[in-house]
């Protein structure tokens, strides 16, 4: 019996018995941190991107700066509400309050990936508007010599930079998305947690139980922030370069097309 | 004889930051194949003028004509003009995610829609001009102030403009780079460039320019060729700032 074994047994039991439950439930946490990280960074960066407009008083027409000052106090309103309240708070509200009040059965799935990501996209909007900022004033002064417009000298040279700049934001909110899903048990989604607490109930085995998944919760978040440190050094590049002898350049440069 | 055209006719140009009014009343036009330096002590206006024409800063009042055309009217194409009318920055404000290559490159591709072969040979060219061409696999950051600027140059040149406006080019580099950066410009006024050059380097000023601009306190003080203003000045500041510099 369970209660005549000491710690460790009991921890290779649990293992032996709901092993494959806590990778499952590990991977379901993955999978939504992922893919809420991935859809929160491209809402992020479009929510920043349209906050760091500049509306111009003699040049643009005054529908134009209306229309403007209307989304960004949308967006505006839309970063402090969900930075400002607790997720589990967010998950009830969106899975009850969209059934009740327009009678959308969202499924527990959707809405797990819906609040997470539209959680996600609130944080990084912030970071990416102080990305963006972060970048030196000159660059953007560069684009518009050569003759480029707001729009072009965003996507070839500020955000680029500005990304850059916010990867181990990214980072960060990566690895709180790997430990806060676990608030989605709140609207049944079967995570790491959700299995905590099954397997703990049904065995009365907390402490086994919980120190299992603290040890996966950290392989998870460890693993993420090895990955994302690899994939800084591998954007920052070389620090060396060659020289190109011109004579030759022809078929450097025919190389170097092949290459990408 | 033909005449020469007027490419820029900047008149009542007024710029203020709040009530502080940078620029009173300029008034000077551009023809095809000047150089034109502006000098003058700092804080006289100078950098605020060619940003006012170049309009990263948008002038208060007064017009600028290029060919015509009053360019400080809101419903000019702004991004359009800029394409024609370069400028190279002080801090050379070169795009530090881009190689050399791409920083010349960019701009043909997404702004003057040339397709990519076209845009390289043209960014080849130019970096070959000002002898950068080594580099073109080089980030910014790997390069001392004098290669920034020259491939700076490049990156302007690359857009094939019809004025080239620079903005105290050399005050940011070491001494012994200052050199390599006027000597690149000395070619491209030798070669026909029209030329706005703010500048500190009296001895270079007095050398390249077709005519000299002498600012003072928001106005243009004295006007005329290299030689009236170098060796003939008439007013008592021009003469007072040029007593500083007495080496020429």
């Amino acid at each position: 019996m369970i209660s005549d074994m000491n710690f460790l047994q009991r921890i290779i039991y649990i293992l032996q018995n709901y092993g494959m439950s806590y990778l499952k439930g590990a991977g379901t946490t993955l999978l939504i941190a992922i893919v809420s990280t991935v859809i929160g960074c491209i809402i992020g960066f479009a929510v920043g991107i349209v906050q760091t407009i500049p509306s111009d008083k003699t040049r643009d027409s005054l529908g134009k700066r209306f229309i403007l000052k209307f989304f960004k106090i949308i967006l505006r309103a839309y970063v402090e509400i969900f930075r400002g309240t607790p997720m589990i708070v967010q998950a009830v509200f969106i899975y009850f309050g969209l059934s009740q009040l327009f009678g959308i059965q969202l499924g527990m799935w959707k809405a797990a990936f819906l609040v997470v990501s539209i959680n996600t996209g609130a944080y990084m909007a912030e970071s990416v508007r102080g990305g963006i900022f972060s970048v030196d004033s000159g660059q953007m002064e560069g684009a518009k010599a050569i003759g480029m417009t707001h729009f072009q000298a965003m996507i070839n040279v500020i955000i680029p930079q500005a990304f850059r700049n916010i990867i181990p934001q990214i980072g960060n909110n990566f690895i709180i998305n790997i430990k806060d899903t676990s608030v989605l048990s709140i609207i049944s989604i079967v995570d790491l947690f959700f299995v905590h607490k099954s397997v703990a109930g049904a065995l009365y085995t907390y402490f086994e139980s919980a120190t299992i998944v603290m040890c996966i919760y950290l392989t998870m978040t460890l693993v993420a922030s090895k990955l994302l440190s690899l994939w800084e050094k591998k954007l920052d590049g070389d620090d060396n370069y060659e020289l190109v002898d011109m004579m030759d350049i022809g078929p450097q440069l025919k190389k170097e097309r092949e290459r990408k | 004889m033909e005449e020469i055209k007027n490419i820029l006719e900047i008149s009542h140009l007024v710029k203020s930051f709040g009530n502080h009014e940078v620029l009173k009343d300029i008034d000077f036009t551009v023809k095809k194949g000047d150089v034109i330096s502006i000098i003058g002590a700092s804080g006289s206006g100078k950098s605020t003028m060619l940003r006012c024409i170049n309009l990263l800063e948008i002038p208060t009042g007064g017009s600028i004509l290029y060919h015509g055309t009053d360019i400080t009217n809101p419903k000019m194409k702004v991004a359009t003009y800029r394409e024609k009318v370069g400028m190279v920055f002080q801090n050379f404000n070169l795009f530090a995610n881009l190689t050399v290559l791409d920083n010349c490159m960019v701009g043909p591709v997404k702004v003057a829609k040339k397709d990519k072969k076209e845009a390289e040979e043209l960014a080849i060219k130019f970096l070959k001009k000002v002898g950068m061409e080594a580099y073109i696999h080089a980030k910014p950051k790997q390069l001392s102030g004098g290669q920034k600027q020259r491939v700076a140059i490049a990156r302007a040149l690359a857009m094939e403009p019809e004025v080239l406006l620079f903005d105290e080019p050399t005050s940011a580099l070491d001494p012994q780079m200052v050199g390599e950066v006027l000597n690149v410009m000395g070619t491209l006024a030798e070669e026909g460039m029209t030329m706005l050059i703010v500048t500190h380097e009296m001895a270079f000023a007095k050398d390249i320019s077709s005519h000299v601009i002498f600012m003072a306190d928001g106005v243009i003080e004295e006007e005329g060729s290299s030689q009236e203003i170098f060796e003939k000045p008439k007013h008592e500041k021009t003469k007072a700032f040029l007593s500083r510099f007495r080496n020429l």
